[in-house]
């Protein structure tokens, strides 16, 4: 389909770069990692002096790329591994973004430099044990006391979370769900890791605890009040997840696509040569077609100031719907070999129902666009 | 140190591989290029010798509007700026006519040192370093595995059969072809590929730089490998085999 011709010199470039990074520092590592349950968090410097942290924000140390060069660089980084590229989605759009966006002059240069070489980790504390897609019932609390805001409550399935150096943690304080900066090793803040997950077992997944934990005034985002601005920092990182899991369903197509070349049944003939498997093939390669140029389309309205949230839910479920079809397929052309973890299929196909859930449940943009084509809000 | 590096933009090596329709080179529709891989380190090379010494590193390269992709790529990774010479089809140039091109870039620049690759991924001649070290008029030395500077020249290693090496001691200006794996390969990363925007690129059209350059050797048809191995398996029982395979090797081998 000539869909390179879609990128700039510049663009594939940038592909190319992260798509080398991956070969070399995360496919040999990653099987090792998924079955350890571990992030691998020796590549964290090495992302950092690549750019690929906040690599679309501009100043404080951060590439200043596009939103388009920064969706190539989700999708090779996803080409590895759904957790790492997680492990960048949050630092980026959902530590990063919001100090740029909503940050004080001194917030940004505490944080930002650091966090983009990697120095320092943040993570994003929003869902609560009985609030997941419906954040704006929250809880937690924050109470101004003199020149302190005292936080309480439970934060869960916080990616990042006790690697964290700093929390971007959203509570409600003064009537109003605010966004602040949580240290590590503030009192009253605790974290604890979630075992036993069957997904995304390269990435660090935690809880997080505020008791009676006092930060100053000077730690709360100023610009970060309303639920509008941590679902802005949303928008940021669905946005990413909309081109990170092409790059899981092309690994998977890749994979399938070859191994049905190579295996052969009935007659010595290769599978690939049944109509039954290339109608597969053909599928996949479609949807892993179609869902580029959608990404591609919301990435230059993105970089235009076009964009709207709409279309960043449609670009989400979309995508990752098909990437976790594409998962599923390959592993069925993989037959037995499929459930290996020497194939990177199973991993993908798991990671996958965490990157459905997450950052927006299916349901939930197909809430958003129907709100948006019928003007009839219908989460309640 | 001044450095010019020579690299050429060769199809990708993973590529799938059909013939153009006069054979004279290969479809190249749907062809992915790359930087070729020891020019790569020839660059890598360049790169380290401008962090010891200070200098300059500049990236020269022949081809059609595709190579701007490998000379980006050079900038992105440190080269301080670039030389494009603008020539359609520089697969129909033998070793010879493409070594007088960039000696022609290479003379207005006057450098104290240029590098490139052992060979070419795609040709393979290994000769374009060598004749226009040559044509220079400069020393040259092939196969280096490691520079270091010594006295007012250098102190370069060659890597030569069955894990020796050997030591060569050369004056500048000179031409040095360098083998793959001299060095680890840097990255271009984001901030290396956001500098590149603004390095300058000088484009010199091939025609006007050397308006005579005749190609002695082109290419005039190229074919698929043709299988040519064949297995035969010989049936029945041990002693029969064996007799005819005595044969065979006796009749139609000859090697018995
Ligand atoms: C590995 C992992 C990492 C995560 N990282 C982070 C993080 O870093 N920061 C953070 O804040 N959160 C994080 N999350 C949490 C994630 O955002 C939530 O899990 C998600 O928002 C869904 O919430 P829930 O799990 O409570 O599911 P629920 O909201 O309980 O949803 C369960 C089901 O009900 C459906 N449903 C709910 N409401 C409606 C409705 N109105 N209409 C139709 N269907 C509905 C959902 O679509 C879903 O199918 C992470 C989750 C995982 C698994």
């Amino acid at each position: 389909m000539h869909i390179d011709s879609l990128f700039t010199e510049e663009e594939l470039l940038v592909r190319q770069t992260a798509r080398e990074f991956v070969e070399e520092h995360v496919k040999p590592v990653i099987r090792e990692c998924w079955n350890e349950g571990r992030f691998p968090d020796e590549i964290i410097p090495l992302m950092g002096e690549m750019g690929f942290f906040g690599a679309n924000l501009e100043g404080y140390g951060c590439a200043g790329m596009s939103n388009v060069d920064y969706g190539l660089i989700m999708q090779e980084i996803e080409r590895g591994d759904s957790g790492v590229r997680s492990f960048i989605s949050v630092q980026s759009a959902l530590v990063m973004f919001p100090i740029h966006a909503y940050g004080s002059e001194e917030q940004k240069q505490k944080w930002l430099p650091k966090l983009a070489t990697g120095e320092a980790i943040g993570c994003f504390g929003l869902t609560e044990p009985d609030f997941g897609s419906n954040p704006g019932g929250m809880r937690a609390t924050a109470r101004l006391e003199g020149d302190e805001w005292v936080l309480n409550g439970e934060k869960t399935w916080i990616t990042n979370g006790s690697i964290a150096d700093v929390a971007v943690v959203w509570a409600r304080g003064e009537g109003r769900v605010r966004g602040f900066l949580v240290e590590k090793g503030t009192p009253g803040y605790t974290t604890s890791d979630i075992h036993g997950k069957l997904s995304m077992r390269a990435s660090v997944t935690s809880s997080l605890s505020l008791n009676e934990c006092r930060i100053p005034v000077a730690n709360a985002l100023p610009g970060a009040v309303g639920l509008k601005t941590a679902l802005s920092c949303l928008t940021q990182a669905r946005y990413g997840i909309g081109w990170g899991v092409i790059g899981a369903a092309m690994e998977c197509y890749e994979t399938a696509r070859q191994y049905s070349l190579d295996r052969k049944q009935f007659d010595d003939k290769p599978i690939a040569s049944h109509q039954l498997v290339q109608e597969k093939l053909a599928w996949m390669i479609t949807e892993i077609t179609k869902a580029q140029l959608l990404a591609l389309h919301v990435g230059r309205l993105k970089d235009q100031g076009k964009a709207d949230p709409a279309h960043v839910s449609m670009l989400k479920r979309n995508n990752v719907a098909i990437a976790l079809e594409c998962a599923r397929i390959s592993r069925d052309l993989l037959g037995a070999n499929g459930i290996m973890d020497e194939y990177p299929l199973m991993r993908h196909m798991a990671n996958l129902e965490t990157v459905k859930t997450y950052e927006g449940t299916d349901h939930i943009h197909a809430l958003i666009i129907g709100e948006r084509v019928t003007g009839i809000p219908a989460y309640r | 140190m001044k450095i010019v590096v020579a690299l050429k933009q060769v199809i990708a090596r993973d590529s799938v591989l059909r013939l153009s329709a006069d054979a004279r080179w290969v479809d190249e529709t749907d062809a992915a290029y790359e930087i070729n891989e020891a020019d790569a380190y020839a660059l890598e090379a360049g790169l380290q010798l401008k962090e010891k010494q200070g200098g300059e590193v500049i990236a020269l390269c022949a081809g059609p509007g595709r190579v701007s992709k490998a000379i980006r790529e050079a900038l992105a990774k440190g080269a301080d700026r670039a030389i494009h010479i603008a020539l359609d089809q520089p697969e129909q140039l033998d070793s010879l006519a493409t070594a007088r091109l960039l000696v022609e870039a290479v003379r207005q620049e006057g450098p104290d040192l240029v590098l490139t690759g052992l060979q070419s991924d795609d040709v393979g001649a290994g000769q374009t370093g060598v004749v226009a070290a040559e044509l220079l008029g400069w020393p040259h030395v092939t196969l280096v595995v490691g520079i270091e500077p010594a006295g007012g020249g250098l102190r370069v290693r060659r890597e030569l059969e069955g894990g020796w090496f050997q030591y060569v001691e050369t004056p500048l200006p000179a031409v040095l072809t360098i083998q793959s794996g001299i060095a680890r390969l840097r990255y271009a990363t984001l901030m290396g590929i956001k500098r590149a925007r603004s390095k300058e690129v000088r484009r010199i059209d091939a025609r006007e730089l050397l308006p005579q350059n005749e190609t002695a050797a082109p290419i005039v048809r190229l074919r698929e490998a043709e299988k040519t191995k064949q297995t035969q398996i010989l049936e029945g029982p041990p002693a029969e085999a064996a007799a005819k395979l005595v044969e065979k090797l006796k009749f139609e081998a000859r090697v018995l």
